[in-house]
């Protein structure tokens, strides 16, 4: 087994940007186990893939558009989404308060 | 040592399509929190977006508008971010293939003009809005699923200035084409900034700095003056620039850093599997490229050659679409050109600045505004009148029946008015003495008194007439 394709930091990296949070001593196990899925990954690349067109839709449909037509939510819809918000005032969804504005307006 | 500037600038840009981008649910702010909104745009499992074609098609047409190139092929790639303005996680954008790619736009500096390239324009949609107070913040989601087109210029701009003309320049064209109101009040258009210096004959880019949402071109303007001075006063003494995000503070006119968090830019994006790939035919380009209307720079040329404008004129009228399409309805309804012209570039004009609004939030219309031309050229109403009129057609009111309603109706027929010139004479014998002995003030005179029996209401070119026909007769 190759577990060098991924290192700790990396992991802990991943778990960081995914927002995932486990114990210490489970790190070297996780380790392990995306290694051998990245391991799985180079097997593949032995497949000759010379002129193929890298593909980037699993489905061979194209062109799939709707007509620029607004449909409103009822206030009934409205009311059922703000039900399964955490938090909610006054149509708001309420959440703890965010110091970190960098991100804003992606 | 002397440096050279390279600034480089991304735009977003809101479009007005009737739908999301993603998600059937109205474009429309000012309503109610998350009163346009669906489960696509709160990011539910299992939910499938389905892209807009009006938002491909506007895409297409601001590409056609930049002169660039269109793609022909291109998918969607996912951008992964947490952030609580976007309830996916993650923002469907378009990183590989975008929708155009190429194009240029010409501005000018003190004369001299410069092509600024563009690298890539791409469609993808925009985030939720947050306020803040201290205890909380809170999401609404209506803008969440807007359409944007984000447009990322090549790195030609060489000063402070010649960014403000490019950003001009391009709020114009965009303008035009009607796919988006480009307010940066409104937020509809905002900008990010790069800059770097490097000393002149250096063929190595300096370290850049990135200022973002900076919400005027005013702003613009000195922020990147000051980051310009800057790196320069940085790099003198020795140091060196970081690459960091910066804020332009409003109050100081000075750019400080902001707070960089390790890793944020890894965005890890991937081609999105929800919306399928898209194909784009030549007939559907050449289809968008017939509907483009007339660019600022033919109207202004059609003003010009056609419509006996000046070049200033035609200029002024130019500056935003809605001024320039009021001026082309009015004249298409009647109003002659320069006329109609001169009301808009002063009056209207005035009008707007002193209540800080735009031609639409008025109630006046190109009809009215040519209707009331038209009563001035054929001397129903004096220009006096016309004031009074004005007020009027700004209230909403039809001019002629406005005119009439108040009494503001010039005295315009010889057989009626012929009797008052009579009558006047017959009553100031000396002023015909005076008149006969080369004596002009007393035709003013005379003007007046007939003026003053008409109520003001004689129209005075006919009424001059009239009164020296008949002086020379006695």
């Amino acid at each position: 087994m190759m577990a060098s394709k991924i290192t700790k930091q990396q992991v802990e990296h991943v778990a960081e940007l995914a927002k995932l949070e486990f114990p210490k001593d489970e790190l070297g196990k996780f380790t392990t186990q995306l290694g051998s899925i990245i391991d799985m990954f180079e097997d593949l690349t032995a497949v000759d893939t010379d002129g193929v067109e890298p593909m980037t839709s699993a489905t061979d449909r194209v062109n799939v558009m709707r007509e620029d037509k607004a449909v409103k939510a009822t206030k009934e819809e409205t009311e059922a989404l703000l039900k399964n918000a955490p938090d909610e005032d006054g149509g708001y969804i309420r959440v703890p308060v965010i110091i970190d504005e960098s991100e804003d307006g992606e | 040592m002397n440096f050279q500037t390279t600034i480089g600038l991304e735009v977003h840009v809101e479009l007005k399509t009737n739908s999301k981008i993603y998600s059937p649910s109205p474009v429309d702010f000012g309503d109610q929190p998350n009163a346009n909104t669906n489960v696509i745009d709160w990011g539910y499992p299992g939910v499938l977006p389905t892209l807009n074609k009006g938002v491909v098609r506007d895409g297409i047409m601001a590409g056609l508008a930049l002169h660039a190139q269109i793609a022909h092929h291109m998918h969607f790639d996912r951008k992964n971010y947490f952030y609580p303005d976007n309830p996916k996680a993650y923002q469907i954008t378009q990183s590989d293939t975008p929708i155009a790619h190429d194009g240029w736009i010409e501005i000018e500096v003190d004369g001299k003009k410069k092509k600024i390239g563009i690298a890539e324009m791409h469609i993808e949609e925009d985030a939720g809005k947050n306020t803040h107070t201290s205890k909380y913040s809170y999401v609404d989601l209506n803008r969440q699923g807007t359409p944007l087109i984000e447009i990322v210029s090549k790195p030609d701009i060489a000063s402070p200035d010649e960014a403000v003309a490019y950003l001009e320049a391009l709020r114009q064209r965009i303008q035009f084409t009607g796919i988006s109101d480009v307010k940066m009040e409104e937020g509809s258009m905002r900008v990010d900034t790069n800059i770097s210096i490097r000393p002149v004959g250096s063929d190595k880019f300096g370290t850049k700095t990135e200022m973002k949402n900076i919400n005027s071109f005013n702003y613009v303007r000195k922020a990147l003056a000051f980051e310009e001075k800057r790196h320069q006063q940085v790099l003198m003494s020795g140091g060196h620039i970081a690459q960091e995000t910066r804020r332009y503070d409003e109050p100081t006119g000075t750019t400080v850093s902001m707070r960089t968090k390790e890793g944020a830019d890894d965005y890890r994006y991937f081609p999105e599997p929800d919306i399928p790939d898209l194909n784009v035919s030549d007939d559907w380009i050449k289809e968008i490229e017939g509907e483009m209307p007339e660019m600022p720079g033919e109207r202004r040329k059609h003003y010009v050659d056609d419509l006996g404008l000046s070049d200033y004129d035609a200029m002024v009228l130019t500056q935003t679409k809605e001024m320039s399409d009021f001026f082309e309805a009015a004249v298409k309804d009647g109003g002659d050109p320069k006329r109609v012209a001169n009301y808009l570039m002063n009056d209207v004009n005035s009008y707007l600045n002193d209540k800080h609004i735009d031609l639409p939030d008025t109630k006046l219309t190109p009809a009215n505004l040519a209707g009331m031309v038209k009563l001035i050229d054929d001397g129903t109403i004096s220009s006096k009148m016309a004031k009074k009129v004005f007020k009027g057609i700004l209230a909403g009111e039809e001019p002629q029946a406005y005119a009439k309603e108040h009494g503001l109706v010039q005295l315009s027929d010889p057989a009626q008015l012929q009797p008052i010139v009579d009558d006047v004479l017959a009553n100031n014998a000396q002023s015909i003495e005076d008149f006969k002995n080369g004596k002009d003030r007393a035709v003013g005179y005379l003007m007046g008194q007939i003026m003053k029996q008409t109520r003001g209401k004689a129209n005075p070119q006919v009424v001059t007439q009239l009164l020296m026909k008949s002086l020379k007769a006695k």
